[in-house]
């Protein structure tokens, strides 16, 4: 089943001034499960795809329907309860919120959610013990090192049962030991728990891990790689 | 709920310093405007106590017209029962009479204006603690009594001791020449320097006597316990006697010239702390103006992942809430010991200070006044700036879009 789905999307920034064509035509399909990269060069359109998939850019044309919605038709406020309720993100600089333990990150979208206490405790706890923080989750951002911080950025991102999770260069800041860590943690989540995961990438590491390859260039997927 | 103020709270404390700065100068503010409030107010409720509850009263009743021409030909006639059923319209309160009539006094070849006050001695003092002004001589025994009782302020001026004798001399009722030679009984002191220069009380029978007046008041003062009780008296008064024949007046229509003063001084203390307040608000917006822009990817994260505009705005809020707080209930604390020293232990003026406020009819004793409306009331100021400073990160909040605040 096809958790993301779209067609001919384009995107132009400045189209009054000085266009510039980020996406011309991009057609993707990402089935439930799958454990994505989106790869290609600086400029070529990545971050821009994954902010329209992620509900927050919209395209200039074209289609983008997540979990059977077409999220075009989604007003400011339905949008945000869209990627609250089914989106999880996990951005290169961790990006988790300084005064909070490690336990409030994860539990806070559950908040914005309005999930029960008990729900909140027994996910979060459970969360925290997959990626290996268990004994760490009173600790604020500051007494967690970055590879322990993207961890929580996982299990934040995991914690309101997203339909897919949308991760930006999740790597770019751990060394290789750290990322080889926090890589098979996900492909642990997405092999048990069937998480679907798309990355945008540099990354070789997270590229080799990667079921499936998508390469853009110039705002076009040039390359769709399967991988067994 | 709580989790959304624990998160305001913690996120005033990200830079400690800063937060201490702010609240420090909030706080500054917030004890200046207690004190300067305190203690302007304690002054003008000493003043204005003195001159009301020394001598005015919290209201009178006239004549109709006697107060707009205060001549004794303006004065009512007293029937022995018009006094209880004046009394019986506002509660049994007593009433009080005053036959009161400007002379000029004289003693050796000295002369000056004075106001002569011919009252109930028993009534008088019941009403403004007339006996325990006397600071020289005594007080008087009976309403037929021949003496007078001479402010301290008149008795310097014109050098007069208790058991000399004072000449006065006036125009009494219908035109009949009042003059008198009165044995000074005793001497009094108030604390209004205006009244000290210018009272001289004598029995009310023997005022009616003196000024031809026999059987009449030109003025019945009600005797009430504060200014709330003495505004129902007024209504109640006004409601029920004929205005042609009475007039009825509170205290603030018998001293409207030092309820303009207060009022003008109120003003000019309320500009003075408004434009500390505007400097304070401006130090704290800009703390604000910090606190948003440093946040502004961070805000763009809290969206992106579901955090709703109008929700993170009231975090923000909140905590600017929470800052200017801090401040005002430190600014509080540190008041509170101010005010109840100076309430307790009154600046008192001496020397050439004292002089000048003398000269001006204030007392040089200025006590704080321990009143919970004038801390609530900078509270209610701290609030509104408060309110006034969300609207930067509430606009910033409502236009931020999280693909560009996550870019920078």
């Amino acid at each position: 089943m096809a958790v993301i789905v779209t067609r001919d999307l384009h995107k132009t920034y400045n189209p009054d001034t000085i266009p510039v064509h980020a996406l011309n035509g991009v057609s993707l399909s990402v089935e439930e499960g799958e454990f994505t990269a989106i790869v290609g060069p600086s400029g070529s359109g990545k971050t821009t795809l994954l902010n329209i998939l992620g509900g927050l850019d919209s395209p200039t044309s074209g289609y983008v329907e997540i979990g059977g919605t077409d999220i075009s038709q989604l007003s400011e406020n339905q949008l945000i309860d869209f990627r609250k309720n089914h989106i999880g993100f996990v951005f290169q600089s961790y990006n988790l919120i300084p005064v909070l333990t490690a336990y409030e990150n994860v539990e806070f979208v559950m908040l914005l959610q309005g999930r029960p206490e008990k729900e909140r405790r027994e996910r979060c706890v459970a969360l925290l013990e997959a990626v290996g923080l268990k004994d760490h989750m009173d600790r604020r951002p500051s007494q967690l090192s970055g590879g322990q911080q993207q961890r929580v950025a996982v299990a934040r991102a995991l914690a309101p049962r997203p339909a897919f999770i949308l991760a930006d260069e999740p790597t770019a800041n751990l060394d290789s030991h750290t990322s080889a860590n926090l890589l098979d943690i996900m492909g642990k989540l997405n092999h048990e728990e069937k998480v679907t995961f798309i990355f945008s990438t540099h990354d070789s590491r997270v590229i080799e891990r990667a079921h499936r390859v998508v390469t853009v260039e110039d705002g076009v997927i040039i390359r769709d790689e399967l991988r067994s | 709920m709580i989790k959304w103020l624990i998160l305001a709270w913690r996120n005033i404390w990200r830079n400690k310093r800063r937060t201490l700065i702010s609240a420090a100068s909030v706080a500054f503010a917030v004890l200046f405007a207690i004190s300067m409030s305190s203690l302007q107010k304690g002054g003008w409720d000493r003043m204005l106590n003195n001159v009301v509850h020394f001598y005015f009263g919290y209201g009178q009743i006239h004549a109709a017209g006697y107060w707009d021409e205060q001549t004794i030909d303006r004065s009512l006639e007293l029937h022995p029962d018009t006094l209880a059923a004046l009394s019986a319209l506002i509660g049994n309160k007593p009433v009080c009479p005053r036959l009161e009539s400007f002379a000029l006094a004289s003693t050796g070849p000295i002369t000056m204006g004075v106001l002569v006050s011919g009252i109930e001695p028993a009534a008088e003092d019941s009403l403004t603690d007339l006996a325990e002004r006397v600071v020289a001589g005594r007080y008087f025994d009976s309403v037929a009594e021949e003496g007078v009782l001479v402010a301290k302020g008149i008795a310097d001026e014109l050098g007069l001791e208790v058991g000399d004798t004072m000449v006065l001399m006036s125009q009494g009722y219908h035109g009949v020449t009042a003059a008198g030679k009165y044995p000074i009984t005793g001497l009094v002191s108030f604390g209004s320097p205006d009244l000290n220069k210018l009272m001289v009380f004598m029995p009310l029978e023997t005022a009616q006597y003196f000024f031809g007046a026999e059987g009449r008041a030109t003025t019945l003062v009600l005797q009430m316990a504060d200014a709330r009780e003495a505004k129902v008296a007024v209504a109640t008064l006004r409601k029920n006697l004929d205005p042609a024949i009475y007039e009825v007046l509170d205290w603030e229509e018998l001293i409207p010239d030092l309820v303009s003063a207060r009022g003008l001084d109120d003003a000019g203390n309320n500009i003075m702390i408004g434009i500390l307040y505007l400097i304070i608000a401006f130090g704290l917006f800009g703390t604000v103006l910090m606190m948003t822009k440093e946040r502004e990817y961070e805000f763009g994260v809290l969206i992106a992942i579901g955090m709703k505009r109008r929700l993170l705005t009231g975090v923000v809020w909140v905590e600017i809430l929470f800052l200017a707080l801090v401040g005002a209930v430190l600014g509080m604390v540190l008041a509170m010991p101010v005010v109840w020293y100076f309430h307790v232990n009154p600046i008192v003026f001496t020397g050439e200070m004292a002089r000048a406020y003398e000269q001006y009819g204030v007392e040089p004793i200025i006590p704080t006044v321990v009143e919970a409306r004038i801390f609530i009331r900078q509270a209610m100021v701290i609030f509104g700036m408060a309110i006034v400073m969300a609207l930067y990160p509430l606009l910033k909040i409502a236009t931020l879009s999280p693909v560009q605040s996550m870019r920078h």
